[in-house]
């Protein structure tokens, strides 16, 4: 018989996505919850700023980054507690895999997740707010996954700590909102350049400050994250 | 008289800080065999004497600014507040790595310390300089980018001091807080550096180098009381954190030898140490 061999991480990480995405395609409660809560927001900004067309369309950037921000910390609260019900962690724990690749497929799936959201949201956009993709798709998408990407590395660190914590809604939302304004200045001002136009090239500056918060903390994440679900 | 009064703060302060470092983080520990407190006791008078000599020489030794006349006196407060701020988040950061690298209840209870007297530190500076912008900007708040990275930072530290209060395991704390810790700390350098990175409102940072030499040595001897301060508050904290933390771990020891059956104590790895 041959010894049981450490898997791979790749490996690791595409068979934990794997099984995050089927249980979520199987039971699709969190994302129908996702979408109705951010089509909620969206619709809540244009009454809370009034039927102003033309402003509306001038902050869609923010808003659409507000609502995937909100919808993000229902989406990385859910994200563990799956894990938590039966004491399924200690099991994955167990398995011969990099505990590492928890985290990665975690926040690959958390990713996916938000950047579906936010494709989903743009026609929305258009009809509430009056607004055009000017630059085409090309830039929206890399704004939309570099963006949502930024949301979920530290995301995914911060809500398997919260999810084992107290009052573990209240602490997710203090500890990440403060750390991601960076990134949530960057992808909304790219977005608002994406919808209007970038007559000054700003797009790319924006772009290299959302790369290198990726990079930061995906690297942190990825070092970190097995110190944290250590028992 | 410049440098007679610039060496003497500079060897009183660093004697004072150096007896607090290596001294004080051995004689303070609760229940340890030394006795602390004439150690503590002589930093806060050279502290209090610093404090009294450098608001003197802020007050009225040194000359009134040419634009912005009596009002810029608030730099000697408001600058070294800064300062302690981020020197304290800085050896919060080095505890945090310390601490995943070796547990030790010392290095938890440092990181404790040094994450709230930062903080403390860092909103006393805020408000002092927005008690400065109302004067001098017209405002008291502007979105500019040091003020903005600043308050950033705070919110991000009001984060990791909840996180202490919110987990009663007191080893997934530490591993928690220090994880939390580092990630947090990576916004320091920016708040040193947003000054530099984006020129507006705020201007460079105040060093030795960019202020006039007749305020330099004012600002070095309140920067000297702050440091033995800080010194002090990170002492009087730390040894709070590792009492807390003595009684935390060996709650059911305590307990009369009935009450803790079935029940084992929550020894961790680094409780070593007490």
């Amino acid at each position: 018989m041959r010894a049981a061999r450490p898997i791979s991480l790749p490996r690791s990480v595409g068979v934990l996505l794997l099984k995050d995405l089927l249980i979520e395609w199987r039971t699709r409660a969190r994302l129908n919850a996702l979408i109705f809560f951010a089509l909620a927001t969206l619709l809540l900004f244009s009454f809370a700023v009034g039927p102003d067309t033309k402003l509306l369309a001038r902050n869609a950037g923010g808003y659409l980054w507000l609502a995937l921000l909100f919808a993000s910390v229902l989406a990385l609260g859910e994200s563990f507690r799956v894990e938590q019900e039966n004491l399924t962690l200690d099991g994955l724990r167990l398995a011969p895999a990099d505990a590492r690749a928890i985290f990665l497929s975690k926040a690959v799936g958390n990713t996916l997740l938000l950047v579906a959201l936010g494709t989903l949201l743009i026609p929305v956009m258009v009809a509430l707010y009056g607004v055009q993709v000017v630059m085409g798709v090309g830039p929206f998408a890399t704004t939309l996954v570099l963006g949502c990407m930024a949301i979920s590395a530290p995301g995914t660190v911060y809500s398997a700590i919260a999810s084992n914590a107290r009052a573990r809604d209240v602490l997710l939302p203090l500890l990440l909102f403060p750390l991601i304004i960076p990134a949530l200045l960057a992808s909304a001002k790219a977005t608002q350049l994406v919808l209007q136009g970038d007559p000054m090239q700003q797009l790319g500056s924006w772009f290299g400050l959302l790369s290198g918060f990726n990079l930061i903390y995906w690297g942190v994440g990825f070092v970190l994250f097995p110190r944290v679900i250590e028992d | 008289m410049h440098t007679v009064l610039q060496v003497l703060s500079t060897a009183a302060a660093l004697a004072s800080v150096g007896l607090g470092i290596f001294l004080g983080v051995k004689w303070a520990p609760p229940g340890s065999r030394y006795n602390a407190r004439p150690i503590l006791w002589g930093m806060t008078a050279v502290g209090v004497g610093l404090l009294v000599l450098g608001t003197w020489m802020g007050l009225v030794w040194t000359p009134p600014e040419r634009e912005m006349g009596q009002v810029y006196r608030i730099i000697y407060v408001h600058v070294p507040a800064m300062w302690m701020s981020l020197l304290a988040l800085v050896l919060n950061f080095c505890f945090c790595v310390a601490y995943l690298f070796k547990a030790s209840w010392k290095k938890d209870a440092m990181a404790e310390a040094s994450a709230e007297i930062g903080l403390l530190f860092g909103t006393y500076g805020l408000v002092l300089g927005s008690i400065w912008g109302k004067p001098t900007w017209g405002v008291y708040w502007d979105w500019d980018p040091r003020l903005t990275a600043m308050a950033i930072m705070l919110v991000t530290y009001v984060g990791y001091t909840a996180l202490r209060r919110f987990v009663e395991d007191p080893e997934k704390r530490a591993v928690w807080s220090s994880v939390v810790g580092i990630i947090s700390g990576i916004n320091t350098p920016i708040v040193w550096q947003s000054v530099k990175w984006w020129r507006s409102l705020h201007q460079v940072q105040s060093t030795p180098k960019t202020v006039d030499p007749d305020m330099v040595l004012a600002l070095r001897v309140n920067a000297w009381a702050s440091l033995i301060l800080l010194t002090l508050f990170l002492l009087h904290r730390y040894r709070i954190a590792l009492a807390t933390r003595e009684a935390e771990v060996a709650l059911p020891d305590a307990l009369p030898p009935d009450a803790t059956s079935g029940v084992s104590p929550p020894r961790g790895t680094p409780t070593e140490v007490l």
